[in-house]
């Protein structure tokens, strides 16, 4: 299908002229360009999933084998093992899922979906990917600052966080984490804003709302929800600033003690913190995964060669999770402390969006029903995608029963949802949108974009596949067997007279299926490094890729989106847009496809009448 | 419908820039209103007055600032509902008794003077603004005569960032008036909340005086009349929001304590 | 019935729920048991679709919509609603109301990184707390104000001693920070908020010792924030207060 070759297709002009700048490395670096800001979050990506997976992997052999001493380092104490659950999953959720799937590809790819040139304001842009470093930074220096890195978790409970005394990493650690999400949020919004304003303003001729792919849906509605719960949390963590350093109690209760030092007079609520804090959290974790949802139908039916299964009712239902993301925050407090009525409304209401969930996992499935999808690693990596999403949704609803959760709330269980739900479908989708496009990442102007290894490529997913679930799919039964999260240690929790406490007996249970659980997480971890090889031998020496090499119908395959085009871009005419995407024909012998930009030719609009209802 | 003026062949051919949609800030007339691709497959001759072709980038800002707003309307909702919250919230004192310790902060009577000033100093942006957009004015620019709008507007504007500053030391009075009252941040729940919600609302009006300081210097600076207009427009809905916010968390302070 | 049965098989597990020892706790391990199968079974289901249609022949778009999109959506929204209807009545029954007033009443307390039981002796109320008292080292780590003439007959424990049988009314405190207060042989959960007392009632059946643990971080001696939670025989229990109860005086 695609031709093959190592040698860059002659251009038929010359090298576009290149307008003189006065420092062009800085002028690159700060480039206000959306495709080059794009690479640039996907590298920060990289190097934040290398770092959250690094200490992943720490976390794991500390579990099992409490007694092994870091290089350079020594033992991980209770306090190092906190803080590396704090800084793995705020580098993970934050600059992993929430900049690559919504920044990154929505730099890279979402103006060229809607045939727009730019994003609406490309100096905004490089502005809230230098605030998103900054952050970064922030956040990895608060590892080194004296008194350790903050060790509340993501979540971030006051008073534990709002209270220096508190304990080790509570005081400069604390505060640098608090600026960092800070800075994070006003960055993602700023990033939001601009996305939303794409949107809307700069879609090209014919571009109607229902022909949008369901990428830009997932990436809109994902930027709606950033632009309601970032500055929840940036009014949050202001609350909570006031509270460590301006003898304000916003969340501090009256008479709180805390190791030795007594807070009166302040009238606050922990509980509010919650509150605030789930308003943004849940969302966020929407915002991680909604992209994933729209490249995963686009997938499926590019290399099904189908059109998207109920392709109005996927648009209906991206809005619903989105609309009814922001309202059910409170289940993650069933158990905090709620009135138990408020917990039953808040049952309910996630009870209900399973139901979009599941409208989403129908569509994908009638999609590629007796289909006979071409086997690429894009597309495996979105089957991928819907098997992980189904398994770590449907322990969706289990958490979301009070009276279970009074069970399974803050163990392993918990972790094991959002890790199949979240990190690993979110992470699937992120290498199916990486394998797709990458073509269009590695296209220059000197040569044409370059396609990962596919031999590589189906190694690496079933690797990563069988990987996922060997390490999360036991975490279910060391959850359901009581472990606890947060726990720095299973084993040596001594009991009165030297004998195993009853904690100790029950915790120790579950250590055979956590020792496999590390081991299977190496091999998870391990198979990532196939990618990597992948990546580093694909940009030195990789096949050039067509213009079009999936068949895709979408507009950020059209030539001269490219920037290895014959023409550049501001001569040609404008695109336009005539049907919506996924346009294929097929009949016993040959599939054809119609992009979303070819006019339409009377000759193909017949044969549409004349396959494809019929069998056979 | 109002007669379309068909661009002839020479113009449709120069350099454009495709990604505005041409947005005619170039040689036509800045007021032309012609038809145009803004997707949706439309005819901007059919969209409402105002929403056609030259003032694409325009539209482009304000919608950017729209949501900006909404997202900041989202913070002080944030701080709003701590402070019903937390208003509402008591503690059990040694004696086993139910105490809701919340003292409203008394509201120095500066700040009703400051609301007025704010108010007015919505009133004179908009005049502003207004004045940007006079097709008369627009027309005489194009045509090299002069900078009438820049003169008409930039009273306006200056009266706003006078009363804009005015608005700002009237709040730092009502904080020293408290202050000699020993009323501090620290010092109770509901002044933690007075001083919170009028700083931070102080910390916006200082980026709003920011924003038409800006558009103060764009409009000597910049030769683009699209620009000025951006900077103006932009900076007056900013203001326009920040003086209805601060109705809102007045009512609030005044009313609701 | 059969669903005893899966629940039998599943306890016989070395990774399953831990024995269950409260008397609402087999109603909850039913409906987390249906769960699971219920979830496996959709799970199951929706993978042998998948794989069912990439293995098979090539055939044309589904495109009776109603049937395939409609349809099994209505047969999830009755299978959810039905479990969610089971849970809410399950949830009520725990949460809704309060104990009865003859539940023994018993005060836990989270402190970093401690629980602490307290006893309210013959009078039957808890006597002041005060954090301004506050002194583990000289034996009084809640704060009891000895000034109250209830706190007299207060007793602290750092053990939690329960009769069998009987319902207990658990008033749950926290000192410093969040702790969680969660005993998973009572299948019980709660997080103790520093400010809130929280109301917490159950009825433990089965003698025997169980684990305390802290579920909710609170600093770096979470993982050790545990007790012993031992239950007793009625009449065993009774000797054990009355023997406290001298030692304290
Ligand atoms: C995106 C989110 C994400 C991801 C990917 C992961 C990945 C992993 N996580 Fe993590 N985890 C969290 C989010 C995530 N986690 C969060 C939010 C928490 C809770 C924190 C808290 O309580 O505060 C948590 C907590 C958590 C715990 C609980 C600790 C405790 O409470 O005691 C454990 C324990 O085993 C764990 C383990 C792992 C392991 C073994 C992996 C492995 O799967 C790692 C292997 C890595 C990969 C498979 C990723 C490879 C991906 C790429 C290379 C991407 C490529 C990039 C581009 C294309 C740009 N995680
Ligand atoms: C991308 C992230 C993501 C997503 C999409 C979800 C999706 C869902 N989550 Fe999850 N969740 C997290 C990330 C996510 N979650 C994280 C990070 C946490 C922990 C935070 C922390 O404490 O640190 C968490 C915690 C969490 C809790 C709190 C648990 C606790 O702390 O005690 C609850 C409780 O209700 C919950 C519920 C749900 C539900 C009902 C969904 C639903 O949206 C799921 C919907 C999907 C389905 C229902 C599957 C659909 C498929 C079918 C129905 C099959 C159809 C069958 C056929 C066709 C045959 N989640
Ligand atoms: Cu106390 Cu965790
Ligand atoms: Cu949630």
């Amino acid at each position: 299908m695609t031709p093959h070759s190592n040698v860059p297709p002659t251009r038929s002009h010359g090298p576009r002229k290149l307008t003189p700048k006065p420092h062009p490395i800085l002028s690159r670096i700060f480039s206000t360009d959306h495709r080059t800001i794009g690479i640039q979050y996907l590298i920060l990506a990289l190097v934040s999933v290398i770092i959250g997976t690094t200490l992943s992997l720490l976390m794991r052999i500390h579990l099992v084998w409490p007694d092994w001493p870091l290089p350079l380092h020594g033992l991980i104490l209770p306090e190092d093992y906190l803080a590396l659950v704090t800084i793995h999953g705020t580098v993970m959720l934050f600059f992993v899922l929430t900049t690559a799937p919504q920044a990154g590809f929505g730099n890279l790819i979402l103006p060229a979906q809607i045939g727009a040139r730019t994003m609406a304001f490309p100096g905004l842009n490089a502005a809230s990917f230098w605030l998103t470093a900054i952050a970064l930074i922030t956040l990895l220096c608060s590892t080194f600052a004296p008194g350790g890195a903050a060790i509340s978790g993501w979540t971030a409970y006051p008073p534990l966080s709002a209270v220096p005394s508190a304990g080790p990493g509570q005081a400069l650690g604390m505060d640098l984490w608090l600026a960092s999400i800070a800075l994070f949020a006003i960055a993602s919004t700023a990033s939001s804003i601009n996305t939303l304003t794409t949107i809307l303003r700069n879609r090209c001729p014919g571009m109607t709302w229902e022909r949008l792919p369901l990428t830009v849906w997932g990436w809109f509605t994902a930027a709606l929800l950033s632009i309601i719960a970032f500055s929840v949390l940036l009014a949050a963590i202001l609350l909570l600033f006031c509270d460590r350093h301006a003898g304000t109690s916003f969340f501090l209760p009256n008479g709180d003690l805390v190791n030795g030092v007594l807070h009166q007079g302040g009238n606050g609520s922990p509980l509010l913190w919650l509150h605030l804090f789930w308003f943004f959290g849940h969302p966020e974790v929407y915002i991680a995964i909604l992209p994933g949802m729209g490249l995963t139908s686009m997938l499926l039916a590019n290399f099904s060669h189908r059109r998207v299964f109920a392709y109005r009712t996927m648009i209906v239902t991206t809005l619903l999770i989105g609309l009814l993301g922001i309202l059910l925050w409170g289940h993650h407090m069933f158990v905090a402390g709620l009135n138990p009525f408020a917990s039953s409304a808040f049952s309910i209401s996630t009870m209900a969006i399973a139901l979009p969930a599941a409208a989403k996992v129908l569509s994908w499935l009638a999609t590629t029903w007796r289909s006979r999808p071409s086997y690429k690693t894009p597309m495996l990596f979105a089957l991928g995608f819907v098997s992980l999403f189904i398994t770590g949704g449907l322990t969706g609803p289990i958490l979301a029963q009070p009276i279970l959760d009074e069970y399974l709330h803050n163990t392993f269980f918990v972790v094991a949802h959002f890790h199949l739900i979240m990190a690993m479908a979110g992470i699937f989708g992120l290498y199916a949108a990486t394998y797709y496009w990458f073509p269009l990442l590695t296209a220059t102007r000197s040569h044409p974009g370059r396609l990962l290894s596919e031999p590589l490529g189906h190694l690496h997913f079933w690797c990563t596949l069988i990987g996922a679930y060997a390490v999360f799919l036991p975490m279910h039964l060391t959850g359901l067997a009581g472990e606890p999260r947060h726990y720095a240690q299973l084993t040596g929790i001594p009991g009165p007279g030297g004998s195993l406490s009853p904690a100790g007996a029950l915790l120790s249970h579950t250590l055979p299926l956590n020792r496999f659980i590390t081991y299977a997480a190496f091999f998870l971890a391990a198979g990532q490094l196939l990618f990597l090889i992948n990546l580093a031998r694909t940009l030195y020496k990789g096949n050039f890729a067509s213009s079009n090499p999936w068949q895709a119908t979408t507009l950020e395959w059209h030539p001269t989106m490219n920037p290895f085009t014959p023409s550049s871009a501001s001569d040609t005419s404008e695109i336009s847009v005539h049907r919506m995407p996924c346009h294929y024909q097929s009949n016993k012998v040959e599939i054809s496809f119609l992009p979303q930009w070819a006019p339409v030719s009377f000759a193909q609009g017949e044969i549409a009448n004349a396959t494809d209802s019929k069998p056979e | 419908m109002p007669a379309i003026i068909t661009p002839n062949k020479t113009e449709q051919e120069r350099k454009r820039r495709v990604e505005d949609h041409d947005n005619g800030a170039g040689r036509r007339p800045p007021t032309d209103k012609r038809t145009g691709g803004g997707g949706d497959n439309d005819n901007w001759n059919e969209r409402p007055h105002g929403r056609r072709g030259p003032y694409e980038r325009l539209h482009r800002y304000r919608m950017g600032i729209f949501f900006a707003l909404a997202s900041d309307l989202m913070f002080f909702v944030a701080i709003v509902s701590t402070f019903f919250v937390n208003q509402s919230t008591g503690h059990f004192d040694a004696y086993n008794h139910y105490v809701n310790e919340w003292l409203p902060t008394t509201i120095p009577p500066i700040l009703w003077l400051n609301t007025v000033v704010l108010l007015l100093s919505s009133g004179t942006i908009e005049f502003a603004r207004r004045n940007m957009f006079r097709e008369t004015d627009v027309m005489d620019e194009w045509l090299g005569l002069g900078k009438p709008i820049t003169r008409r507007a930039l009273p306006w504007l200056s009266a706003t960032i006078g009363l804009g500053v005015l608005f700002l030391t009237g709040q730092w009075i009502a904080w020293r008036q408290l202050a000699r009252q020993h009323v501090f941040f620290k010092t109770n729940q509901s002044s933690h909340f007075f001083y919170l919600i009028t700083g931070v609302h102080a910390i916006h009006l200082f980026l709003g005086i920011a924003a038409l300081l800006a558009a103060f210097t764009g409009l000597y600076v910049s030769r683009q009349l699209e620009n000025r207009q951006i900077l103006v427009d932009g900076a007056a809905w900013y203001w326009h929001a920040m003086g209805l916010l601060w109705l809102f968390l007045f009512t609030l302070l005044v009313f609701f304590q | 019935m059969i669903w005893s049965r899966f629940t039998s098989a599943a306890t016989q597990l070395p990774w399953s729920l831990p024995a269950d020892a409260s008397a609402h706790g087999p109603a909850l391990d039913h409906h987390l048991l249906l769960n699971l199968w219920i979830a496996l079974a959709l799970l199951a289901l929706a993978h042998l679709i998948l794989f069912t249609g990439l293995l098979a022949r090539r055939h044309s778009a589904p495109n009776h919509l109603w049937r395939i999109e409609y349809l099994p959506l209505a047969a999830l929204a009755l299978l959810f609603a039905t479990l969610t209807v089971k849970a809410e009545r399950l949830w009520a029954a725990a949460r809704y109301t309060g104990a009865s007033p003859t539940a023994l009443q018993v005060e836990a307390t989270g402190v970093q990184f401690a629980w602490y039981f307290r006893y309210p002796g013959p009078d039957a109320t808890f006597g002041l707390t005060h954090p301004n008292l506050v002194a583990p080292g000289e034996g009084n780590p809640l704060g009891v104000d000895p000034k109250d003439p209830h706190s007299a007959d207060d007793h602290v424990s750092s053990q939690l001693v329960l009769p069998a049988n009987r319902e207990v009314d658990l008033r749950l405190n926290a000192q410093d920070v969040i702790h969680g207060f969660s005993i998973p042989e009572m299948r019980l959960k709660q997080n103790a908020v520093p400010g809130q007392t929280i109301h917490l009632h159950f009825t433990p059946t089965t003698p025997g010792t169980y684990a305390i643990l802290c579920t909710q971080l609170c600093g770096l001696g979470h993982y050790r924030m545990n007790a012993t939670l031992r239950i007793l025989p009625p009449d065993q229990f009774a000797n054990w207060l009355a023997t406290q109860q001298k030692a304290a005086q």
